[in-house]
Protein backbone atom coordinates (compact mmCIF):
# COMPACT_ATOMS: atom_id res chain seq x y z
CA UNK A 1 0.00 0.00 0.00
CA UNK A 2 3.07 2.18 0.99
CA UNK A 3 4.63 1.91 -2.83
CA UNK A 4 0.62 2.80 -4.00
CA UNK A 5 -0.11 5.57 -2.40
CA UNK A 6 3.13 7.16 -3.06
CA UNK A 7 2.42 6.32 -7.10
CA UNK A 8 -0.71 7.82 -6.64
CA UNK A 9 0.58 11.04 -4.81
CA UNK A 10 3.36 11.69 -6.76
CA UNK A 11 1.66 11.40 -9.86
CA UNK A 12 -1.30 13.55 -8.96
CA UNK A 13 1.10 16.58 -8.61
CA UNK A 14 3.08 15.81 -11.16
CA UNK A 15 0.31 15.75 -13.85
CA UNK A 16 -1.55 18.86 -12.11
CA UNK A 17 1.50 20.76 -12.87
CA UNK A 18 1.94 19.23 -16.25
CA UNK A 19 -2.06 20.05 -17.33
CA UNK A 20 -1.91 23.38 -15.41
CA UNK A 21 -4.53 22.15 -12.68
CA UNK A 22 -2.91 23.02 -9.34
CA UNK A 23 -6.46 24.27 -8.40
CA UNK A 24 -8.18 21.44 -9.30
CA UNK A 25 -5.52 19.33 -7.44
CA UNK A 26 -5.98 21.36 -4.09
CA UNK A 27 -9.67 21.90 -4.30
CA UNK A 28 -10.08 18.24 -4.96
CA UNK A 29 -7.88 16.91 -1.95
CA UNK A 30 -10.41 18.79 0.41
CA UNK A 31 -13.08 17.53 -1.09
CA UNK A 32 -11.57 14.25 -0.72
CA UNK A 33 -11.19 14.60 2.95
CA UNK A 34 -14.75 16.16 3.55
CA UNK A 35 -16.16 12.55 1.72
CA UNK A 36 -14.24 10.87 3.69
CA UNK A 37 -15.93 11.58 6.88
CA UNK A 38 -19.29 11.62 5.39
CA UNK A 39 -18.74 7.76 4.60
CA UNK A 40 -17.24 7.49 8.01
CA UNK A 41 -20.48 8.71 9.33
CA UNK A 42 -22.30 6.76 7.47
CA UNK A 43 -20.16 3.63 8.04
CA UNK A 44 -20.53 4.21 12.19
CA UNK A 45 -24.14 3.96 11.30
CA UNK A 46 -24.57 0.85 9.32
CA UNK A 47 -21.63 -0.89 11.45
CA UNK A 48 -23.24 -0.12 14.91
CA UNK A 49 -26.50 -1.42 13.59
CA UNK A 50 -25.21 -4.78 12.58
CA UNK A 51 -22.61 -5.19 15.10
CA UNK A 52 -25.71 -4.95 18.20
CA UNK A 53 -27.41 -7.70 15.82
CA UNK A 54 -24.61 -10.32 16.10
CA UNK A 55 -24.09 -9.68 19.49
CA UNK A 56 -27.33 -10.85 19.77
CA UNK A 57 -26.80 -13.86 17.57
CA UNK A 58 -24.10 -14.25 19.92
CA UNK A 59 -25.32 -13.52 23.66
CA UNK A 60 -28.48 -16.10 21.78
CA UNK A 61 -26.14 -19.23 21.02
CA UNK A 62 -27.77 -18.66 17.92
CA UNK A 63 -24.17 -18.71 16.77
CA UNK A 64 -23.43 -21.94 17.36
CA UNK A 65 -25.82 -23.20 15.36
CA UNK A 66 -25.12 -21.07 12.53
CA UNK A 67 -21.73 -22.07 12.51
CA UNK A 68 -22.39 -25.88 12.73
CA UNK A 69 -24.52 -25.73 9.93
CA UNK A 70 -21.90 -24.16 7.82
CA UNK A 71 -18.28 -24.92 8.84
CA UNK A 72 -18.46 -27.96 7.03
CA UNK A 73 -18.09 -25.76 3.53
CA UNK A 74 -16.43 -23.01 5.41
CA UNK A 75 -13.76 -25.15 6.80
CA UNK A 76 -12.98 -27.00 3.47
CA UNK A 77 -11.82 -23.46 1.89
CA UNK A 78 -10.04 -22.28 5.55
CA UNK A 79 -8.46 -25.52 6.97
CA UNK A 80 -7.02 -24.08 9.76
CA UNK A 81 -9.98 -22.47 11.78
CA UNK A 82 -10.94 -24.30 14.36
CA UNK A 83 -14.78 -25.87 14.47
CA UNK A 84 -17.40 -23.45 16.28
CA UNK A 85 -14.60 -20.67 16.08
CA UNK A 86 -16.91 -16.98 15.82
CA UNK A 87 -15.22 -16.40 12.55
CA UNK A 88 -17.18 -19.42 10.95
CA UNK A 89 -20.25 -17.50 11.57
CA UNK A 90 -19.18 -13.69 10.59
CA UNK A 91 -17.16 -15.43 7.30
CA UNK A 92 -20.80 -16.98 6.55
CA UNK A 93 -22.72 -14.13 7.02
CA UNK A 94 -20.29 -11.78 5.14
CA UNK A 95 -20.61 -14.15 2.01
CA UNK A 96 -24.26 -14.24 2.35
CA UNK A 97 -24.82 -10.40 2.56
CA UNK A 98 -22.33 -10.53 -0.47
CA UNK A 99 -24.58 -13.23 -2.33
CA UNK A 100 -27.77 -11.42 -1.95
CA UNK A 101 -26.06 -7.88 -2.56
CA UNK A 102 -27.08 -6.15 0.84
CA UNK A 103 -23.59 -4.33 0.79
CA UNK A 104 -24.16 -2.33 3.78
CA UNK A 105 -24.65 -5.61 6.27
CA UNK A 106 -21.46 -7.18 4.35
CA UNK A 107 -18.85 -4.05 5.37
CA UNK A 108 -19.91 -4.32 9.15
CA UNK A 109 -19.93 -8.58 9.08
CA UNK A 110 -16.73 -8.32 7.03
CA UNK A 111 -15.08 -6.43 9.47
CA UNK A 112 -16.74 -8.76 12.12
CA UNK A 113 -14.77 -11.43 10.00
CA UNK A 114 -11.48 -10.06 10.13
CA UNK A 115 -11.63 -9.25 14.10
CA UNK A 116 -12.81 -12.95 14.42
CA UNK A 117 -9.41 -14.10 12.62
CA UNK A 118 -7.09 -11.75 14.00
CA UNK A 119 -7.91 -13.93 17.41
CA UNK A 120 -6.63 -16.51 16.09
CA UNK A 121 -3.68 -14.61 14.17
CA UNK A 122 0.17 -14.99 15.75
CA UNK A 123 1.62 -12.10 14.52
CA UNK A 124 -1.09 -9.05 15.07
CA UNK A 125 0.70 -6.79 12.29
CA UNK A 126 1.19 -8.58 9.98
CA UNK A 127 -2.19 -10.27 7.85
CA UNK A 128 -2.66 -13.92 8.11
CA UNK A 129 -3.20 -16.51 5.45
CA UNK A 130 -6.88 -16.73 6.19
CA UNK A 131 -7.19 -13.04 6.37
CA UNK A 132 -5.96 -12.96 2.80
CA UNK A 133 -8.00 -15.91 1.24
CA UNK A 134 -11.17 -14.29 3.03
CA UNK A 135 -10.49 -10.69 1.58
CA UNK A 136 -9.70 -12.06 -1.51
CA UNK A 137 -13.11 -14.11 -2.12
CA UNK A 138 -14.80 -10.85 -1.01
CA UNK A 139 -13.59 -8.75 -3.42
CA UNK A 140 -14.31 -11.20 -6.20
CA UNK A 141 -17.40 -10.13 -4.79
CA UNK A 142 -19.67 -13.28 -5.70
CA UNK A 143 -23.12 -12.04 -5.96
CA UNK A 144 -26.69 -13.15 -6.69
CA UNK A 145 -28.34 -10.34 -8.60
CA UNK A 146 -26.03 -7.45 -9.89
CA UNK A 147 -28.97 -4.89 -8.35
CA UNK A 148 -27.54 -1.45 -8.88
CA UNK A 149 -26.71 -2.33 -12.65
CA UNK A 150 -29.41 -3.90 -13.26
CA UNK A 151 -31.62 -1.16 -12.27
CA UNK A 152 -29.74 1.14 -14.10
CA UNK A 153 -30.07 -0.54 -17.45
CA UNK A 154 -34.01 -0.37 -16.75
CA UNK A 155 -33.94 3.08 -15.65
CA UNK A 156 -32.49 4.32 -19.38
CA UNK A 157 -34.77 1.76 -21.09
CA UNK A 158 -32.53 -1.23 -22.08
CA UNK A 159 -34.72 -3.93 -24.21
CA UNK A 160 -33.87 -6.84 -21.97
CA UNK A 161 -31.39 -5.25 -18.61
CA UNK A 162 -31.53 -8.89 -17.49
CA UNK A 163 -29.53 -10.37 -20.07
CA UNK A 164 -26.84 -9.09 -18.12
CA UNK A 165 -27.34 -11.01 -15.32
CA UNK A 166 -25.65 -14.68 -16.30
CA UNK A 167 -22.71 -13.34 -17.80
CA UNK A 168 -22.02 -11.71 -14.43
CA UNK A 169 -22.62 -14.40 -12.40
CA UNK A 170 -20.42 -16.79 -14.87
CA UNK A 171 -17.78 -14.06 -15.26
CA UNK A 172 -17.70 -13.95 -10.82
CA UNK A 173 -17.39 -17.16 -10.47
CA UNK A 174 -14.62 -17.49 -12.75
CA UNK A 175 -12.52 -14.81 -11.33
CA UNK A 176 -13.30 -15.56 -8.19
CA UNK A 177 -11.74 -19.13 -8.88
CA UNK A 178 -8.88 -17.74 -10.58
CA UNK A 179 -8.49 -14.97 -7.79
CA UNK A 180 -7.82 -17.71 -5.06
CA UNK A 181 -5.62 -19.46 -7.50
CA UNK A 182 -3.11 -16.31 -7.68
CA UNK A 183 -3.33 -16.39 -3.98
CA UNK A 184 -1.96 -20.12 -3.53
CA UNK A 185 0.39 -19.50 -6.35
CA UNK A 186 1.63 -16.31 -4.23
CA UNK A 187 1.78 -18.13 -1.46
CA UNK A 188 3.47 -21.23 -2.79
CA UNK A 189 6.53 -18.63 -4.52
CA UNK A 190 6.31 -16.78 -1.03
CA UNK A 191 7.16 -19.48 0.99
CA UNK A 192 9.97 -20.65 -1.14
CA UNK A 193 11.67 -17.27 -1.67
CA UNK A 194 11.38 -17.39 2.34
CA UNK A 195 12.94 -20.99 2.43
CA UNK A 196 15.99 -20.10 0.10
CA UNK A 197 16.96 -16.68 2.34
CA UNK A 198 17.27 -19.18 5.34
CA UNK B 1 -37.42 -10.81 -11.97
CA UNK B 2 -39.87 -9.27 -9.39
CA UNK B 3 -40.01 -12.36 -7.31
CA UNK B 4 -36.11 -11.93 -7.03
CA UNK B 5 -36.52 -8.67 -6.17
CA UNK B 6 -39.10 -9.14 -3.66
CA UNK B 7 -37.34 -12.32 -1.71
CA UNK B 8 -34.00 -9.91 -1.92
CA UNK B 9 -35.88 -7.03 -0.34
CA UNK B 10 -37.45 -10.18 2.49
CA UNK B 11 -34.15 -10.99 3.40
CA UNK B 12 -32.89 -7.93 6.10
CA UNK B 13 -36.00 -7.67 7.40
CA UNK B 14 -36.66 -11.75 7.89
CA UNK B 15 -33.41 -11.88 9.21
CA UNK B 16 -33.52 -9.22 12.23
CA UNK B 17 -37.33 -10.62 13.25
CA UNK B 18 -35.79 -14.51 13.51
CA UNK B 19 -32.77 -12.91 15.74
CA UNK B 20 -34.67 -10.93 17.49
CA UNK B 21 -37.53 -13.46 18.19
CA UNK B 22 -35.02 -16.32 18.80
CA UNK B 23 -32.91 -13.98 21.47
CA UNK B 24 -35.75 -13.20 23.24
CA UNK B 25 -37.07 -17.04 23.37
CA UNK B 26 -33.80 -17.98 24.64
CA UNK B 27 -34.51 -14.91 27.54
CA UNK B 28 -31.59 -12.91 26.05
CA UNK B 29 -31.81 -9.33 27.12
CA UNK B 30 -31.70 -8.32 23.34
CA UNK B 31 -32.08 -5.04 23.71
CA UNK B 32 -28.78 -5.03 25.91
CA UNK B 33 -26.95 -6.90 24.11
CA UNK B 34 -27.83 -4.75 20.86
CA UNK B 35 -25.98 -1.71 22.48
CA UNK B 36 -22.98 -4.04 23.85
CA UNK B 37 -22.37 -4.73 20.56
CA UNK B 38 -22.75 -1.49 18.63
CA UNK B 39 -21.01 0.53 21.03
CA UNK B 40 -17.96 -1.41 19.24
CA UNK B 41 -18.36 0.36 16.19
CA UNK B 42 -16.91 3.67 17.46
CA UNK B 43 -13.43 2.12 18.18
CA UNK B 44 -13.50 0.67 14.56
CA UNK B 45 -15.01 3.59 12.73
CA UNK B 46 -12.42 5.87 14.67
CA UNK B 47 -9.89 3.35 13.59
CA UNK B 48 -10.68 2.65 9.85
CA UNK B 49 -10.99 7.10 9.36
CA UNK B 50 -7.40 7.62 8.76
CA UNK B 51 -7.30 4.66 6.08
CA UNK B 52 -10.54 6.14 3.76
CA UNK B 53 -9.00 9.19 4.40
CA UNK B 54 -5.41 8.22 3.06
CA UNK B 55 -7.33 6.76 -0.28
CA UNK B 56 -9.74 9.11 -0.77
CA UNK B 57 -7.24 11.88 -0.77
CA UNK B 58 -5.21 9.71 -3.66
CA UNK B 59 -7.84 9.06 -5.45
CA UNK B 60 -9.51 12.16 -5.62
CA UNK B 61 -6.39 13.75 -6.42
CA UNK B 62 -5.06 10.94 -9.22
CA UNK B 63 -8.77 11.67 -11.15
CA UNK B 64 -8.35 16.21 -10.61
CA UNK B 65 -4.46 16.33 -11.56
CA UNK B 66 -5.81 14.31 -15.43
CA UNK B 67 -3.52 11.45 -14.29
CA UNK B 68 -6.46 9.30 -14.76
CA UNK B 69 -7.09 10.57 -18.41
CA UNK B 70 -3.85 10.27 -19.50
CA UNK B 71 -4.11 6.25 -18.00
CA UNK B 72 -7.25 5.63 -19.63
CA UNK B 73 -5.78 7.01 -23.19
CA UNK B 74 -3.66 4.74 -23.36
CA UNK B 75 -4.71 2.03 -22.07
CA UNK B 76 -7.76 2.76 -24.92
CA UNK B 77 -5.05 1.99 -27.34
CA UNK B 78 -4.51 -1.41 -25.96
CA UNK B 79 -8.25 -2.05 -25.72
CA UNK B 80 -8.52 -1.07 -29.21
CA UNK B 81 -6.54 -3.52 -30.69
CA UNK B 82 -8.49 -6.52 -29.42
CA UNK B 83 -11.57 -4.86 -30.61
CA UNK B 84 -12.74 -3.70 -27.28
CA UNK B 85 -14.72 -0.30 -26.85
CA UNK B 86 -12.56 2.17 -25.65
CA UNK B 87 -15.00 3.21 -23.11
CA UNK B 88 -14.16 0.39 -21.04
CA UNK B 89 -11.11 1.39 -20.34
CA UNK B 90 -12.74 4.32 -17.92
CA UNK B 91 -14.57 1.64 -15.74
CA UNK B 92 -12.15 -1.42 -15.35
CA UNK B 93 -10.19 1.31 -14.22
CA UNK B 94 -12.04 3.30 -11.75
CA UNK B 95 -13.96 0.13 -10.27
CA UNK B 96 -11.50 -1.14 -7.58
CA UNK B 97 -10.72 2.38 -6.52
CA UNK B 98 -14.10 3.84 -6.27
CA UNK B 99 -17.64 2.46 -5.90
CA UNK B 100 -19.85 5.92 -6.29
CA UNK B 101 -17.53 7.14 -8.82
CA UNK B 102 -17.92 3.90 -11.19
CA UNK B 103 -21.64 4.33 -11.01
CA UNK B 104 -20.92 7.72 -12.38
CA UNK B 105 -18.64 6.16 -15.03
CA UNK B 106 -21.44 3.29 -16.16
CA UNK B 107 -24.49 6.16 -16.04
CA UNK B 108 -22.12 7.99 -18.84
CA UNK B 109 -21.34 5.18 -20.97
CA UNK B 110 -24.87 4.26 -21.07
CA UNK B 111 -25.50 7.63 -22.15
CA UNK B 112 -22.87 8.32 -24.81
CA UNK B 113 -23.17 4.57 -26.38
CA UNK B 114 -26.87 4.08 -25.92
CA UNK B 115 -28.11 1.48 -23.18
CA UNK B 116 -28.14 -2.17 -25.11
CA UNK B 117 -24.56 -1.03 -26.95
CA UNK B 118 -21.49 -3.48 -26.42
CA UNK B 119 -19.76 -0.70 -24.00
CA UNK B 120 -22.84 -1.05 -21.84
CA UNK B 121 -22.84 -4.42 -21.88
CA UNK B 122 -18.72 -5.37 -20.61
CA UNK B 123 -18.90 -2.22 -18.35
CA UNK B 124 -22.29 -3.83 -17.25
CA UNK B 125 -20.53 -6.82 -15.87
CA UNK B 126 -17.42 -5.49 -14.95
CA UNK B 127 -19.87 -3.18 -12.49
CA UNK B 128 -21.13 -7.00 -11.07
CA UNK B 129 -18.20 -8.90 -10.99
CA UNK B 130 -15.52 -6.44 -9.82
CA UNK B 131 -15.53 -5.08 -6.48
CA UNK B 132 -13.76 -1.47 -4.86
CA UNK B 133 -10.95 -3.50 -3.70
CA UNK B 134 -8.51 -0.48 -2.28
CA UNK B 135 -11.65 0.42 -0.49
CA UNK B 136 -12.42 -3.15 0.88
CA UNK B 137 -8.50 -3.60 1.68
CA UNK B 138 -7.77 -0.27 3.41
CA UNK B 139 -10.62 -0.39 5.61
CA UNK B 140 -10.46 -4.38 6.26
CA UNK B 141 -7.03 -4.46 7.07
CA UNK B 142 -7.31 -0.68 8.82
CA UNK B 143 -9.97 -2.15 11.45
CA UNK B 144 -7.68 -4.50 12.69
CA UNK B 145 -4.30 -2.36 12.81
CA UNK B 146 -2.59 -4.78 10.16
CA UNK B 147 0.61 -3.26 8.70
CA UNK B 148 2.38 -5.91 6.87
CA UNK B 149 0.37 -6.77 3.93
CA UNK B 150 2.90 -9.78 2.46
CA UNK B 151 1.35 -10.58 -1.05
CA UNK B 152 -2.21 -9.36 -0.72
CA UNK B 153 -2.06 -6.42 -2.89
CA UNK B 154 -0.35 -7.78 -6.16
CA UNK B 155 -2.69 -10.88 -5.93
CA UNK B 156 -5.84 -8.68 -6.12
CA UNK B 157 -4.32 -6.09 -8.42
CA UNK B 158 -3.23 -9.54 -10.94
CA UNK B 159 -6.86 -10.85 -10.03
CA UNK B 160 -8.91 -7.14 -10.82
CA UNK B 161 -6.44 -6.99 -14.30
CA UNK B 162 -7.80 -10.84 -15.00
CA UNK B 163 -11.25 -10.13 -13.94
CA UNK B 164 -11.76 -7.54 -16.30
CA UNK B 165 -9.98 -9.75 -19.34
CA UNK B 166 -12.77 -12.81 -18.15
CA UNK B 167 -15.77 -10.15 -18.45
CA UNK B 168 -14.89 -8.74 -21.82
CA UNK B 169 -14.52 -12.50 -22.66
CA UNK B 170 -17.65 -13.60 -21.70
CA UNK B 171 -19.95 -10.82 -22.77
CA UNK B 172 -18.27 -11.02 -26.31
CA UNK B 173 -18.93 -14.89 -26.06
CA UNK B 174 -22.68 -14.76 -24.55
CA UNK B 175 -24.29 -11.44 -25.70
CA UNK B 176 -23.43 -10.33 -29.30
Amino acid sequence: MNIIWFLLLTTSVVFSIINNKLEDFTKSIFDATKQAVEVSLFLLGIIALWLGITKIIEDSKLIYHISKFFSPIISKLFKRIPKEHPSITSITLNLLANFFGLGNAATPLGIKAMKDLQTLNEDKETVSFEMMLFLVINTASIQFIPFTVVGLLSQYGSKSPNSIVLPTIIATIISALIAVVNLYTFKFLFERKNKQKL
Amino acid sequence: MKIINYISHLVIPMFILFVVVYGFIKRVKIYDSFILGAKESIEIVLRIFPYILAIFVAIKSFQASGAFDFVKNLFSEVFKIFGVPQEVVAIALIKPLSGSASIAVFTDIIKTTGVDSLATKISAVIMGSAETTFYVLAVYLGAINIKKTKYLVPVCVLSDIIGVIIAIIVVKLLLK
